[in-house]
Parts: structure tokens; C-alpha cells; sequence
């Protein structure tokens, strides 16, 4: 007879395994997690459908993970004995880091999940340090060991050199066949080691995600470190002080099972009836109201937004349905800051933070696909702390706030970038980061053909096309991660772009004062080819304050009538001058200059891709 | 009765062989041939006969003396002289000619010889357009014309003997390889030959013409709007000098010379549309027949008005048509008929010398000659 199911809220911590897979995106996370759910026997065959745990359409077209969950699988081990395992699910992506560490936080384990044809990726190594530094025991796992490309002891010797094992500890599986997954998931409980807490004393429980859901609010995922965390009582939230009441409280088996409580190293969810994600911080510390714990967990930030840009309604009456639109989407994003902002050039938007480029590519899909809304974002940009000579300073989010007078200096935001590439790419990838003003901090090879590369470089230059750049240059291998590590001081300069004299406030950029020129030079020549010749000659202009250093000339159209216009052809004549007006509606008006909507798209979407990219 | 005058456009959709760069409705002898059709030069005037007969005796309402009649194609040419009389005849029986009624056939210059010329003039007819193009051989050739540059000062003269007041010339300018010295010599020939009235329009590729393919493939370049721009300040120097004056953007007359069918046009006039694809306008109602000659004479021969569908204009549509036609003359659009908005876009397009100043102050938009170039985005902003 199998021994009963053990019941959540009384649950020996002894046979709880709280675990989670660190993978590159398309290295098969999600499948492997799927084949877990059936080995296990949580999911009926009948209601099995692939990446089964992630929930936003745009997870699963794009195979990505935004959001994080936490399943529960009663499990059967060969020892006979009855476990419990806390799959906890991790973001996979650069921008999320902070996600993913607090993710790590609760477990105790994580497989190390690598493509077996493909070997591993700048994030996933990341992500393993991260991992390592939490003290985690790492179980290697190489998979897809079932494709034809697939060079299992290769990069069996690559995970061995990294992590320092054998690679013969190195665990080949199949999570298509599901080869391999069985032992997999006895590994897991023979090396994880078992959560250890004061069941006695305070409550305290990690909060690793916060997930807004329209019928029950926010639903927030915890690990429960010490004590008990019941139903129907007042918790605190330790970084605000806030309580709230539990009105529900539960495991994802995979669907939603509530239950009386959470105890000792037990992963689950609690929902109290709160409708903003702030008020259920990722990285904060619940606990109970009548007898709250002293101390915090630790490792709580605040979310900080990296990257900045300005999105406007392509229709200017979209504006308020735009406000809308981000007023739900906080709800369930943290980190998504934004205020009302205008443009001389593209009317009434909101600047936007976000934490990098994929959130703002995530953000903005939503917008388009959930809320209907086109949309223009400017170049994204990061922010600067400008101080003038007379010792005051700016905080720069947005190009068009960056002060005239005299400046004494300017910092920017620094990254400590990795970056994973074929060896024979190695002077290729250099270059590219020298003329993105990176320094090298050190390499390895990871094995004869590959090597991580460190690298200090300023966020601003990573956020305009590096991604793109990297990829191109080296046939789409080389992979990059990033942390920002502080900032520095540079000699940055405000470009600006002036049609027939106007400045284009969406077209002001910062950037190094010996990239001014280039950028410039760049930016006028597109808008030339962008801008349809109008009435008169419209010069272009970039300039440095009053300094113009490139310029371009849009000649003045001589000719746009239609020769002939006989009896037949006046409505057809009539007809064709119509449908041109209604067109020019869709125009925006920079002074006296008709500039297409595409043209703004066109020349603002230097590194549109580039977010895209770097999901795949 | 209407308060409007009434003309006739006769459609002729013959033509020997089809110009590249042409897109109007109009077939070879061995297209029609192809589509199995009994139609053809030789019965031709006949069934335009009929449908003069049909038309009168079912639009009742629009039955009043002609004031201009045009017979465009194709090439009316291609019929026998008699045949354009007989229809001319028909018409006049039918309708009546106004006093000093203008009669106007255009002509292909190697269609025409000096008797069919006279046989035109003893029929009424008043006045003649040449379909010259270019004195070039080699701009000729790309536009697939089969006359040789000096036909057409014979056909001129032969007109003039014959005893036409009014000759007129069509140009095409800015085809491919055509260059300035091409241009020019076009206009030495044309300043020098007795016409009192030319036509110059700018070539316009237009989608599915062998010219377009052509195009595409690369074999030609596309024309250029900023030669096109330059080479109509040429023409315009030119005809100016010998003394015409343009009298919308594309025509140009010694005094006298103007094509009043073509202006009745512009007036938005009410005019008969016959033959095949021809159209009609009658008081805002815009009225056209089925494009097929073969479907055209099934109509009519079954005694139906040939016509596939009709427009009613809107009040909206008028006032747009109005602009966009006066405006394109030099008579000009009355300020009066335009609306606040407009006035105001009229006043930025008077600082941008799009508009003639002392013509303003007189309360007429009237187009300067940067002005003519640039009328259809001018156009566009004076529509509400």
C-alpha cells in the first residue's frame, strides 16, 4: 500500500526537497517540468498540454518564463519512502535577475539544466553563480540527449570544468522521451538536502513571486522558513509594516489546493485580498501580525528601473485607454514605473522605466496584443546623474531633461557584463566591446572551443543594438548576461536633432562625446531617407547645444501635381487626392515638417530586435 | 432645360497598335479579334448612332443644343472620315449645335491625310490635336509611337490648308532617355508650326502598362519628378515666348485657342459620355458605360442606355471637385468659396509663393508657376 499523500501544513520537513531548475531559454525547462508532472502523477494524461506551468500567452509563444511558480509533487522514491518536491520555477531572463535570486533563496537545490547539443549560455551561467552563492547543491543535467546534433560528453567535460565534479556525475536525460527523468527526480532527493527551520519560533516566509490575478488579487508565493503560516490570520508584511488578512492559503498541485497552513519549508500561496503586486513585494519577509519575527530574511530590494523609455499612442485619443493600460499592468509588475510625459514631436505618452530591454519589449507586447493599442516607444535610454558647476544636480531619465549651462560632471549606470562565445569569435567580441567602451575584467575557457569573457560596460551602450551587434558578429553563439554593478563618471554629451530648426525631442540622445558625431551623422542620414521631400528644402541637423556637427538636407519637392485631368478622370482624380489627405493625417507636425508615423518608428527602432532576439 | 451647357465626348477604343505607356480604354483590330467581337471600325458611328438615339429619347431632361463636342480615343482617326461626319450629323439632328459650336477630333499623325482632313472640315468639324508627343525618334520609340516626328508638321499643315482655326499639339515630357536636347528640339518644331494650342502632360507610368513592366525590369528608368519639374519650366518658356499663355496646368493657347470642351470639363458642365467606358455628367450625377466594346454593343443594340454605373456626388464631393478643377486653371478659385480653415492654408500658401499675390488681394487663388507644380498637395490642404 503507498503510504497517504502528505498533507500540506503537516508536512515533515524532512521529506520536503525544495528545488529549482536553472536552464537557457529553449534548453527544455519547461518540458522537463511537464515530464515531471506526469512521472509524478499531478497532472491526468487527459489535461496534459505543453509548458503546462507557464501561464501568459506570451510565455508560451515566445518559450520564455516571465513569472515564476511553485508546484508541489508527492513523489514515490526508489528508497520506498514517500517525498515531497517544491518545483519552484525561475524567470530565465537578464532583466530578472533579482527574481531569479530571490527564487534560489528558497530552495536548496537547483538542477542545472543544459542543452546537450548546444552546451551553456552566458545567462544560465549567471544564473549558476548566483546559485552557488546561495549555497545551493547543483545536480548537472544535460539534455535533449535524443537529438542527432546532441555531443553528451563534451559538454559533460564543460559542465565538470565549471562546477567543479567529475562528468560522470553529470546526468543525461531526454525530457521529450522523458529518458532519464526518473533518476533524475531520486537524485533530487538523495543530494538535495532536506529545508531546515524553528517551527517554534516566529513566523517568517520568503515571498519569491507576486502574481495579480483579476478574480482573486494578488496571489503571493512564498517559502515558509520558520513557524506557520495559517489561515484566516493577520501577517505582516516586514519591509512596509502592513498586515492583511489570510484569506486563503495553499499549494499549487499543479491547480490552486487550499489547505489550513503552511509550515516548515513548505512552498505555497497565500492570497489576502490585496490588488497591487507593491503591496506584496518580491523579497520580502511575511510574517505573523500577533507575533512577529525580530528579524527579516534579508536580501530585500526595492525593484529599480534600468532602462527608460517614452511610449506614445501611434493615435493621440488612445491616450487615456494607454494610462488605463499600465495602471492594470502594474498591478502585476513590481517593477514598472512610468509618468505622463509629452513630446513636441509625438503629443501626449508616458516615460517608462523597466528593469532592461526584454521587460520593456514584454511590457510594450502586452500593451499592443492585450490592450489593442499601437504604439511608438523612443530609443530606450538609462538614466544619469548630471552636476553642474554650481554643485546642483539632475537626475536624467529622458534625453530632453538633460540641462544646458555649464556641466561638471555626469554619471552613468555600468554593467558587469559575461559573455559566452566560440573561441573563434574571441577578437571579434573584443572589438565590439571596445568600441562600446568596455573594459576587460578577465577570461576563461571554459573548454578548448569556448570562452567567458567579463567585461565592465556602460548599460547605455548595452541597451543601444549590443545585443543585436553580439549576436551578428559571431553567427548568433555568443550569449551575454549582465548585473549592473554601480556607476562612473563619462564624458557624455546631448545630442540633438533639429528638422527645418525644430528640435525632435524624440530624437535627442546621450551618448559619448566621441560617438556625438557618428550618431549624428546616423540619424540625419536615416531621416532623410525617412522623411518624404516636402514643399520646401528641410535641412536636418544634429547638434551639441548651439554646435551643429552633422547635417543633411531633405531637397524641396518641385513637383506633386497629375498632368491630366480629363472628364473621365476627375472622380477618379478626386478619389486619389482623398485618400493621399487622409493619409497625411497620420502624419505628426514637427513645426511646418510632415513626418510619417514610420519614419519615427523606423528611426527610433535602431535595436528594436534586439529584445526580441534575446529570448531565442 | 439645365442652366448648364451641354457637350458630347465620343469615345473611339480603336487604335492601330497600343503605346506602352497607355492604360485608356482602347483595342487593336486583332484584340478585338481575340475577344470575338463583332465590332469594328466599319460599324462603328452606326451603333453610336444608336446609342445618340437611345440616350436622347431616355435622358429627356438633358436634350439641349451642344455647345462643344470632343471625339477622343484611341484614335477617332481610325474611322473613316465620313463616319466621325455621321456621328457629328447624328448629333446635330438629335441635340442641335450651338452657334460657334466647337467640334474637336484628336488625331494620330500618321492616320490622317489631307483629304480625310477636308472631309472633316466640310463635316463641321472646328478644330484638331495632334497626338505629337516628342520630335525625338529615339523618346518616340520608347513610347511606342509609330509616326515619325515630321508627319505631324505635315498634318498640321494639311489642317491649316484645309482650313481649321484651331490645331492644337499634345506633348509627353520626362520619358525615360528623354533628355533636355530632345525637349528642346521638340519645342523649336512645335513654336514654329501654326498651332494656336498645346497640351503638355508630364509621363505618368501607370500600373499594368507594358511601359510599368518595363520599368520594373529595369530596362528603363522610372521618370523623375525633379526633370519632370525642370522640363516643364522649359515648355512653359518656350510656348510663353511665342506668345501662349497657360490656361490650366497642362494646356497652353494663343489667345482664342483655349479647348472650351476641356473647360466645360473643369466647370463641371454637363457633357454626354458615348462609346465604350465613356462618361457622362450630368447636374452631380457622374454616369459611365461598360468598358467592353463588345458588351457596349450588346446594350446597344438591344436598345439600352450601355451604361455600368453612376455616381452621385455629394455636396462634400462637388466642393472638392470644385477646388481641385478651378484651382488648376488660371481663371482660379474664388477665395469667397473656401472655408476658414482654407483661407487660412491659402494664406500660408500665398507666404510659400504658391499663389499669385496681386490675384489674391482680388480675391482669387490663382497659381503661381511653383505654384502649378505643387497644386495637388495645395489642393488637398483647401479641402476641409
Amino acid at each position: 500500500m503507498a503510504p497517504a499523500t502528505p498533507k500540506p501544513g503537516a508536512t515533515d520537513p524532512a521529506i520536503i526537497r525544495n528545488f529549482c531548475i536553472i536552464a537557457h531559454i529553449d534548453h527544455g525547462k519547461s518540458t522537463l517540468a511537464d515530464r515531471m508532472l506526469q512521472i509524478t502523477g499531478v497532472v491526468d494524461p487527459r489535461n496534459m498540454r505543453a509548458q503546462y506551468l507557464d501561464r501568459m500567452d506570451i510565455e508560451r509563444e515566445r518559450g520564455i518564463t516571465i513569472k515564476s511558480q511553485a508546484v508541489r509533487l508527492p513523489f514515490k522514491a526508489d528508497d520506498n519512502e514517500q517525498y515531497v518536491l517544491n518545483l519552484i520555477d525561475t524567470p530565465g531572463h537578464v532583466d530578472f535577475t533579482y527574481e531569479v535570486s530571490r527564487s534560489l533563496a528558497a530552495c536548496e537545490g537547483a538542477i542545472l539544466l543544459v542543452d546537450a547539443a548546444q552546451g551553456i549560455e552566458a545567462q544560465t551561467l549567471a544564473n549558476l553563480y548566483l546559485a552557488i552563492e546561495n549555497n545551493l547543491v547543483i545536480i548537472p543535467v544535460l539534455n535533449k540527449i535524443d537529438l542527432p546534433a546532441a555531443q553528451p560528453e563534451k559538454y559533460a567535460a564543460e559542465l565538470a570544468h565549471i562546477i567543479g565534479c567529475s562528468p560522470d556525475d553529470v546526468l543525461k536525460v531526454s525530457a521529450k522521451t522523458g529518458e532519464g527523468v526518473g533518476e533524475l527526480l531520486n537524485e533530487v532527493v538523495k543530494l538535495i538536502p532536506a529545508p531546515v527551520g524553528d517551527a517554534q519560533a516566529p513566523a517568517r516566509a520568503l515571498i519569491f513571486d507576486s502574481v495579480y490575478d483579476t478574480y482573486r488579487g494578488v496571489v503571493t508565493y512564498v517559502r515558509v522558513i520558520d513557524g506557520r503560516i495559517p489561515v484566516r490570520d493577520k501577517i505582516k508584511m516586514m519591509s512596509t509594516a502592513e498586515t492583511h488578512e489570510t484569506l486563503e492559503v495553499g499549494v499549487i498541485s499543479p491547480e490552486p489546493v487550499a489547505t489550513e497552513a503552511l509550515g516548515v519549508g513548505e512552498v505555497g500561496y497565500l492570497i489576502t485580498g490585496v490588488k497591487d503586486v507593491r503591496q506584496s513585494r518580491v523579497g520580502d519577509t511575511v510574517t505573523l501580525a500577533a507575533r512577529p519575527a525580530q528579524t527579516s530574511l534579508g536580501g530585500y530590494r526595492d525593484p529599480k528601473p534600468m532602462v527608460f523609455s517614452g511610449l506614445y499612442p501611434l493615435d493621440g485619443s488612445d491616450y487615456p485607454l494607454l494610462r488605463d493600460a499600465l495602471d492594470r499592468l502594474k498591478l502585476n509588475d513590481a517593477a514598472l514605473v512610468y509618468e505622463p510625459e509629452t513630446s513636441v514631436a509625438l503629443g501626449f505618452g508616458f516615460r517608462c522605466g523597466f528593469l532592461g530591454l526584454l521587460h520593456l519589449e514584454i511590457v510594450r507586447e502586452r500593451l499592443e496584443r492585450e490592450f489593442n493599442l499601437e504604439l511608438i516607444s523612443t530609443a530606450p535610454n538609462v538614466i544619469y546623474e548630471v552636476t553642474m558647476d554650481d554643485g546642483t544636480k539632475h537626475v536624467v531619465t529622458n534625453p530632453s531633461e538633460f540641462p544646458g549651462g555649464k556641466i561638471a560632471e555626469v554619471q552613468e549606470p555600468v554593467v558587469r557584463a559575461t559573455i559566452l562565445s566560440p573561441s573563434e569569435f574571441v577578437g571579434t567580441v573584443m572589438e565590439l566591446c571596445q568600441q562600446r567602451r568596455g573594459t576587460l575584467l578577465g577570461m576563461d575557457y571554459l573548454s578548448e572551443d569556448r570562452v567567458e569573457m567579463r567585461y565592465t560596460l556602460p548599460l547605455a551602450e548595452i541597451v543601444f543594438d549590443f545585443f543585436d551587434q553580439l549576436k551578428s558578429r559571431t553567427r548568433g553563439f555568443a550569449s551575454l548576461d549582465y548585473e549592473t554593478t554601480g556607476d562612473q563618471v563619462a564624458d557624455l554629451v546631448k545630442v540633438d536633432i533639429l528638422l527645418h530648426g525644430d528640435p525632435v525631442d524624440a530624437f535627442s540622445a546621450i551618448v559619448h562625446k566621441d560617438k556625438a558625431y557618428a550618431y549624428g551623422v546616423m540619424m540625419a542620414s536615416k531621416l532623410k531617407e525617412l522623411i518624404p521631400r516636402q514643399q520646401y528644402e528641410v535641412p536636418i541637423q544634429a547638434a551639441i547645444g548651439a554646435r551643429v556637427i552633422a547635417r543633411e538636407t531633405i531637397r524641396a519637392m518641385r513637383k506633386d501635381v497629375l498632368a491630366k485631368c480629363y472628364g473621365g478622370d476627375i472622380s477618379r482624380k478626386r478619389k486619389l487626392l482623398e485618400k493621399q489627405k487622409e493619409g497625411k493625417k497620420r502624419m505628426k507636425m514637427v513645426g511646418r515638417v510632415e513626418v510619417p508615423q514610420e519614419a519615427f518608428i523606423a528611426a527610433l527602432s535602431t535595436d528594436d530586435s534586439a529584445a526580441k532576439d534575446k529570448s531565442k | 432645360m439645365t442652366n448648364r451647357s451641354l457637350g458630347a465626348y465620343v469615345h473611339v477604343p480603336f487604335c492601330s497598335s497600343r503605346c506602352g505607356y497607355c492604360d485608356f480604354n482602347t483595342y487593336t483590330a486583332s484584340e478585338l479579334q481575340r475577344d470575338g467581337t463583332t465590332v469594328s471600325t466599319d460599324t462603328y458611328a452606326q451603333r453610336v448612332v444608336k446609342e445618340i438615339q437611345v440616350t436622347a429619347s431616355k435622358q429627356t431632361d438633358f436634350v439641349q443644343p451642344l455647345e462643344t463636342i470632343f471625339f477622343g480615343g484611341g484614335t477617332p482617326t481610325l474611322l473613316p472620315a465620313m463616319d466621325l461626319n455621321l456621328i457629328l450629323r447624328d448629333l446635330e439632328n438629335t441635340y442641335a449645335l450651338a452657334d460657334n459650336c466647337e467640334v474637336t477630333t484628336e488625331a494620330n499623325p500618321d492616320s490622317v491625310d489631307k483629304e480625310y482632313l477636308e472631309t472633316l472640315r466640310s463635316g463641321g468639324f472646328t478644330r484638331i490635336s495632334f497626338g505629337h508627343q516628342s520630335s525625338s525618334q529615339k523618346v518616340l520609340q520608347v513610347l511606342d509611337r509609330t509616326h515619325t516626328a515630321g508627319r505631324t508638321w505635315q498634318a498640321v499643315q494639311w489642317a491649316k490648308e484645309a482650313g481649321f482655326a484651331h490645331v492644337s499639339v499634345d506633348l509627353i515630357y520626362g520619358s525615360p532617355t528623354e533628355t533636355d536636347d530632345d525637349l528642346r528640339l521638340t519645342l523649336d518644331e512645335v513654336t514654329a508650326a501654326p498651332v494656336d494650342h498645346v497640351s503638355a502632360y508630364s509621363l505618368i507610368v501607370e500600373p499594368g502598362t507594358r511601359l510599368a513592366a518595363t520599368i520594373k525590369r529595369g530596362e528603363l528608368s522610372a521618370p523623375n519628378d525633379d526633370v519632370a519639374a525642370a522640363r516643364y519650366e522649359m515648355i512653359d518658356k518656350a510656348l510663353t515666348r511665342m506668345g501662349m499663355t497657360w490656361y490650366e496646368v497642362s494646356n497652353w493657347s494663343l489667345p482664342g485657342g483655349q479647348c472650351r470642351h476641356n473647360i466645360a470639363y473643369w466647370q463641371n458642365q454637363d457633357w454626354l459620355g458615348l462609346g465604350p467606358g465613356a462618361h457622362a455628367h450630368f447636374a452631380g450625377l457622374r454616369q459611365w458605360n461598360v468598358k467592353h466594346p463588345a458588351a457596349w454593343a450588346a446594350l446597344v443594340d438591344s436598345g439600352d442606355m450601355p451604361v455600368a454605373d453612376s455616381e452621385q456626388l455629394s455636396a462634400l464631393d462637388v466642393a472638392h471637385e470644385n477646388i481641385m478643377l478651378a484651382l488648376r486653371l488660371r481663371s482660379g478659385l474664388a477665395l469667397s468659396e473656401l472655408s476658414p480653415t482654407a483661407i487660412d492654408q491659402a494664406n500660408v500658401a500665398l507666404t510659400d509663393g504658391l499663389l499669385d499675390a496681386e490675384q489674391f488681394a482680388n480675391g482669387l487663388a490663382v497659381l503661381t508657376f511653383k505654384g502649378r507644380l505643387l497644386a495637388d498637395g495645395l489642393v488637398a490642404r483647401l479641402w476641409d
